[in-house]
C-alpha cells in the first residue's frame, strides 16, 4: 500500500499509478487520458522538440513536455488547464505561419487568405486546398485549438517541391520540421536516409549532400511518409488524387514477402488507390516496403487475365467458364484414366491462401488419386 | 526445412519476428535481408543500432546488412558446412559450449565432435578463404552472447548441399543452447507470402496438411474418412523439380499449374520448357499471362489477394487474414470456387459456403491449426501449433524439448557444390533478387514505379575481374553457362569478390535461371543455384 501511494502521479483529478521510468505522456495515455503529440513517434526517442504535449505539473516552473518528462511520486498533473491551451495555440499558430498551410480555419483575413490559397495552388498545379486535407495532424490540432496564423508574418519556403522520384513528393513548404521522418527513417527503419540539415530558419530535412531522395540511401519504404504529419510527404500516386473521405480502408495481409505484414487498401471507386501499414499489429507495427506500399499497381493491371481461354493451334480463343473447365477436366482425366493417377500433377502455390492450397491437396489425393503436388518453395 | 526437420523434428522458423529484437547475437547468412525482408531487416538494424546487439553476417556478397554487423565473414560459394563446422570447431575446442543443454537435450554431440575435430581454422581457411582468426572471432562472439539468434535464407538453401547447410547451423545453435529460448533459434525466413501455409496445407508430396505422412496408415486413414473417400495414395508424390524432367520422360502426362511461374523460377529453363512442351495437357491459372501460362492448354483467369478471403500464414507460423478489397476483373474468379469446380467435374463434389468453412475443415484434421478461427484472428494473427481455441498460439518452439524429444547433432563433412569454375568456364555465378523486384516480376514488373528503380537485368563484376576482361561499368556483356547465355549490362561492384558474379534472378528476358544448375538436394531438392560455373565477355 505504501508503494502504492509512492508511485502515483494526479492527472485531471484522476489517480494514476504509474511504473518507474514511464513519461507523464505515457501514463496518461495507459489511463486513457488524450494529452495530444505531434512530433511524438511511437518507437522512437521522445524528444520534446514540438511542444504540443505540454502539461501543467503544480509547482513546476514552466510548462513541461509530457512526452520526455518521467512521472515523479505526487506530481499533480494538468493536460488542459487554461495556461496549457494557451501555449499550445501559440505552437500551432507559429506551425501554420511557417509555410504553405492554407488551410487555416478561420479569422485570416480574406483577401490575403486567397490571394496565399491561389498561389499554393499554381505551386502544387492542383485545384483543392491541400493534398492532406481531411487527413492532417496539425490541421486537426489547429481545429481543436482554433488556432490561425492571423498573428504572424507568414514565412516563405525556399526550398522547392521535389517530384523527381517515382514514389513520394516532399513538399518543403508544408514541412513542420517535426522530426517524425527522421525518426522514422533512423530509428524505426535503420535506412538512415535523411536527417536535420541547415540552421534556423533555412532548416531542412536532407539526405547526405543534399541530393534528391532517388540519389540517396533511401529505399523508398514510405515510413516517412506514414509518418509525417502533415502535407509535407505524400504518395506521388495518391496526390490530389485520393480524398480520405472518398476512400474505405480494408485491412489484409501482404502478398510479397513471408514477413506478412499487415496493411490497409485504400479503395475509391472500386480500385486499390493507396497503401498504409497497419499500426500497433504484428508483425510490421506500420513499417512496410517499397514493394508493399508502393507496388500494388498489378492489382488493375490492363494485363490482368479477365477471360477463360484455350489453345488452338499457336493461338489462345476467349470460351466460357462452362467450356473451360470442361476442357480442364477431361484434359486432367484422360491423363489418369489412360496412364492412371501418378501421370497427374499439380502445382499448388506460395501465393495464395492456406484454403486454396488446402483444397488443391485434397484435389489432388481425394480426386484424382496421386500424392503429385508440390509448389516453388524451394525456388 | 529438410534440415531443420530432422534436427529439431518441426521444419519452421523456431522464434518469432519480434524475437530478433531481444537477442544479445544474432548471426546472418544466405540472406540479403534489406532488399529481400525489409522489414525482419528493421527489426535486426535495430537490435544493433539501439539496442547493441551484435551482428554476425556470413555473406560472400558485401550486403547492406554486412554494413551493420561486427563480423563480416566472405566465404567462396558454397563452402558453408566448412565454416559451420570451423566455427563448432572453436567453440568446442575453446569449451564455449553450453554443457548442461548439450547433455539435458541433445543427442549425437560426441559425432559431432569428432566430425568438426578436423575443421581447425586453417583448414577452413583453405576451403572457404575465410581469415582463419576472423572465423575464431566469430565463432567466440556467437558463443559469447546469450540468447542468439540465427537467422538464414536461400543463400544457404539453394545447394546440392542445402539440407546438409541447414543440419549443421541447426547443429551450432544448440551447441550453444539457443533452440527453444525466447531471443535465440535457428529462422529461415521465407521468401514467399505464403510458402510457410501452403507447405502447412500439405501442398507438398510426402504430407498432408500439418506435415501428417501420407506414408502413414493411421493418418491415411484418418484423412480418407474426413474426405469422404475410400482410399488415398499412400506413396509419396514427385517434387516440383522432379515433375518437370519426368514430363519429359513421359511419366507425367497432365500438369495443373495456379499461381506459378516455372519458366521464369526453375533452374535450367532451356530444359524446363522443352518438358512443359511434352505434357499431354497443361492448365494454368494465374492472374497473368506468364511465360508458363503462354504454353498451357487452358488458362484461367483467377483473383489476387486483393479479391478474395482466406488466410496466409507470415514466415513466423503466423496465421493471419486476407480480406477482400475490391471486385475481382472481368470474369476473373476465386481460386477457391474455381477449384472446388474441377473436383466436382472429376466425379468428386466439394462445395463450401466460402473460406472460413475450409478454414474450418482445415482446423478439424490439422492439429497445429485446430485452435484457431477468424474470429480469433480477427485483430491480430496467432503463431501455430496452436492445438485448442484457448491456446495462446505458439511464438517460441522447442521450449523444454524438442518436437521429437531431443534435438539431433548431425556430423555433416564438407562437400563442394556440384559445379565448380574451370578453364572453360572460369567464374562463379550466384543469383539473388533486388529490393523492387519479386521473385519472377509478374507483379512488381506492372508498376512503373518500381520499373524505374530497377529497369533492367545486371551482372555484378568486380573491379578486378572487369579489368581483366576489358568490361566497363554500364556496358553490355554476355554470361554463358554448359547450359545457356544471356545478355545483361555490367555493374562493376565491391559487392562482389573477385571470380564471382551476381545476377539477379527477377528478369524473363535476360533470365539467369538459363544458366543455373538444375542439380538437387538430395534431399530437399532444392536446386543450387547459388553456385554454377559461368564465363563472361562483351557482348558483341
Amino acid at each position: 500500500m505504501g508503494e502504492d501511494r509512492q508511485n502515483v502521479i494526479i492527472i485531471n483529478g484522476n489517480r494514476c499509478p504509474f511504473e518507474p521510468g514511464e513519461t507523464i505522456l505515457e501514463v496518461a495515455r495507459r489511463h486513457d487520458i488524450d494529452i495530444p503529440t505531434l512530433c511524438h513517434l511511437k518507437g522512437a526517442t521522445p524528444t520534446g522538440a514540438c511542444r504540443v504535449c505540454v502539461v501543467e505539473v503544480e509547482g513546476a516552473a514552466s510548462l513541461m513536455a509530457s512526452c520526455v518528462t518521467p512521472a515523479d511520486a505526487g506530481m499533480v498533473v494538468h493536460t488542459e488547464s487554461p495556461k496549457v491551451v494557451a501555449a499550445r495555440r501559440r505552437v500551432l499558430e507559429l506551425m501554420l505561419a511557417s509555410g504553405n498551410h492554407n488551410c487555416t480555419i478561420h479569422g485570416a483575413d480574406e483577401s490575403d487568405w486567397t490571394a496565399m490559397q491561389l498561389k499554393v495552388m499554381a505551386d502544387d498545379q492542383a485545384q483543392a486546398l491541400c493534398p492532406v486535407w481531411g487527413d492532417c495532424r496539425l490541421q486537426d490540432l489547429a481545429f481543436r485549438y482554433q488556432a490561425t496564423a492571423q498573428d504572424y508574418e507568414r514565412a516563405e519556403t525556399p526550398y522547392p517541391q521535389e517530384l523527381v522520384n517515382p514514389f513520394i513528393v516532399r513538399d518543403f513548404s508544408r514541412c513542420i520540421r517535426c522530426g517524425r521522418c527522421v525518426q522514422a527513417c533512423n530509428e524505426v527503419q535503420v535506412n538512415n536516409a535523411i536527417n536535420f540539415g541547415f540552421r534556423g530558419a533555412a532548416l531542412k530535412i536532407v539526405t547526405a549532400g543534399d541530393h534528391p531522395l532517388r540519389d540517396s540511401d533511401c529505399v523508398f519504404c514510405g515510413e516517412c511518409v506514414q509518418a509525417c504529419p502533415v502535407g509535407a510527404l505524400v504518395e506521388k500516386s495518391a496526390r490530389y488524387r485520393v480524398r480520405p473521405w472518398e476512400t474505405t480502408r480494408t485491412r489484409t495481409t501482404c502478398s510479397y514477402c513471408g514477413v506478412g505484414c499487415q496493411l490497409e487498401l485504400h479503395v475509391a471507386d472500386g480500385k486499390v488507390v493507396r497503401v498504409t501499414g497497419a499500426e500497433d499489429v504484428a508483425p510490421n507495427y506500420g513499417s512496410l516496403c517499397v514493394k508493399g506500399r508502393f507496388g500494388f499497381d498489378f492489382i488493375h493491371s490492363p494485363e490482368r487475365l479477365t477471360k477463360p481461354l484455350v489453345r488452338e493451334g499457336d493461338q489462345f480463343r476467349e470460351v466460357t467458364w462452362d467450356e473451360a473447365l470442361d476442357r480442364v477436366t477431361e484434359g486432367l482425366a484422360a491423363a489418369r484414366d489412360h496412364h492412371g493417377a501418378d501421370a497427374v500433377g499439380v502445382l499448388c502455390s506460395a501465393r495464395i491462401t492456406n484454403e486454396e492450397n488446402y483444397l488443391l491437396s485434397k484435389l489432388t489425393r481425394a480426386a484424382l488419386g496421386t500424392n503429385n503436388i508440390d509448389h516453388c518453395a524451394r525456388l | 526445412m529438410a534440415g531443420l526437420a530432422a534436427t529439431y523434428g518441426s521444419g519452421s522458423m523456431t522464434n518469432s519476428i519480434a524475437c530478433i529484437e531481444k537477442a544479445d547475437v544474432i548471426l546472418i547468412t544466405g540472406s540479403n535481408t534489406t532488399e529481400n525482408h525489409p522489414v525482419i531487416s528493421a527489426y535486426v538494424k535495430r537490435a544493433v543500432t539501439r539496442r547493441g546487439a551484435r551482428l554476425i553476417v556470413v555473406d560472400p556478397r558485401r550486403t547492406k546488412i554486412s554494413e551493420f554487423a561486427r563480423i563480416h565473414l566472405r566465404h567462396h560459394l558454397g563452402t558453408d558446412v566448412a565454416w559451420i563446422n570451423g566455427m563448432m570447431h572453436v567453440i568446442i575446442q575453446e569449451d564455449l559450449y553450453d554443457k548442461p543443454y548439450v547433455e539435458s537435450r541433445t543427442v549425437g554431440f560426441d559425432e559431432l565432435k569428432r566430425m568438426v575435430a578436423k575443421f581447425t581454422p586453417d583448414f577452413v581457411e583453405s576451403i572457404t578463404g575465410i581469415p582463419a582468426d576472423q572465423l575464431v572471432a566469430a565463432a567466440r562472439l556467437y558463443a559469447s552472447g546469450r540468447p542468439g539468434s540465427i537467422l538464414y535464407c536461400m543463400g544457404i538453401t539453394q545447394h546440392t548441399t542445402g539440407t546438409d547447410n541447414v543440419k549443421a547451423l541447426a547443429a551450432l545453435a544448440m551447441l550453444c543452447g539457443n533452440v527453444g529460448v525466447v531471443g535465440g533459434g535457428v529462422n529461415p525466413l521465407r521468401g514467399q507470402n505464403n510458402v510457410q501455409g501452403a507447405c502447412d496445407m500439405g501442398g507438398l508430396p510426402d504430407v498432408y496438411s500439418g506435415y501428417q505422412k501420407v506414408t502413414d496408415p493411421a493418418l491415411r486413414a484418418k484423412m480418407a474418412k474426413a474426405w469422404g473417400v475410400d482410399t488415398l495414395p499412400g506413396k509419396p508424390g514427385f517434387k516440383a523439380t522432379e515433375m518437370i524432367p519426368k514430363a519429359d520422360s513421359g511419366e507425367l502426362r497432365a500438369l495443373y499449374i495456379v499461381g506459378e511461374n516455372p519458366l521464369v523460377s526453375d533452374p535450367d529453363l532451356n530444359h524446363a520448357e522443352h518438358c512443359l512442351r511434352k505434357l499431354d495437357f497443361l492448365v494454368v491459372q494465374d492472374i497473368f499471362l506468364t511465360e508458363t501460362a503462354r504454353l498451357a492448354d487452358v488458362v484461367l483467369p483467377s483473383t489476387c489477394f486483393a479479391e478474395k478471403e482466406g488466410t496466409f500464414t507470415n514466415t513466423e507460423r503466423r496465421v493471419q487474414r486476407v480480406r477482400k478489397a475490391v471486385d475481382p476483373p472481368g470474369e476473373a474468379r476465386a481460386d477457391l470456387s474455381i477449384i472446388c469446380d474441377i473436383a466436382t467435374r472429376l466425379g468428386y463434389p466439394m462445395h463450401y459456403e466460402g473460406a472460413e468453412a475450409v478454414f474450418s475443415e482445415i482446423g478439424r484434421v490439422t492439429p497445429a491449426y485446430a485452435g484457431l478461427s477468424y474470429r480469433r484472428i480477427e485483430k491480430e494473427g496467432i503463431p501455430w501449433p496452436c492445438p485448442v481455441p484457448e491456446h495462446p498460439g505458439t511464438p517460441v518452439l522447442h521450449q523444454g524439448s524438442f518436437s521429437h524429444g531431443k534435438g539431433v547433432f548431425f556430423a555433416i563433412d564438407y562437400i563442394p557444390p556440384a559445379e565448380t569454375a574451370d578453364e572453360d568456364y572460369p567464374l562463379y555465378l550466384t543469383t539473388g533478387r533486388v529490393l523492387y523486384h519479386y521473385h519472377t516480376g509478374t507483379m512488381t514488373m506492372k508498376s512503373e514505379g518500381l520499373m524505374d528503380r530497377a529497369p533492367e537485368c545486371f551482372v555484378e563484376i568486380s573491379a578486378a575481374d572487369a579489368a581483366d576482361l576489358g568490361v566497363e561499368n554500364g556496358g553490355r556483356v554476355k554470361v554463358s553457362s554448359r547450359r545457356g547465355s544471356i545478355e545483361a549490362v555490367a555493374r562493376v561492384s565491391q559487392r562482389v569478390n573477385p571470380g564471382t558474379l551476381f545476377i539477379p534472378f527477377h528478369y524473363a528476358k535476360a533470365a539467369a535461371n538459363r544458366l543455373t544448375n538444375a542439380r538437387l538436394d538430395p534431399v530437399s531438392g532444392i536446386p543450387e543455384f547459388k553456385v554454377c560455373a559461368v564465363k563472361l565477355a562483351k557482348a558483341a
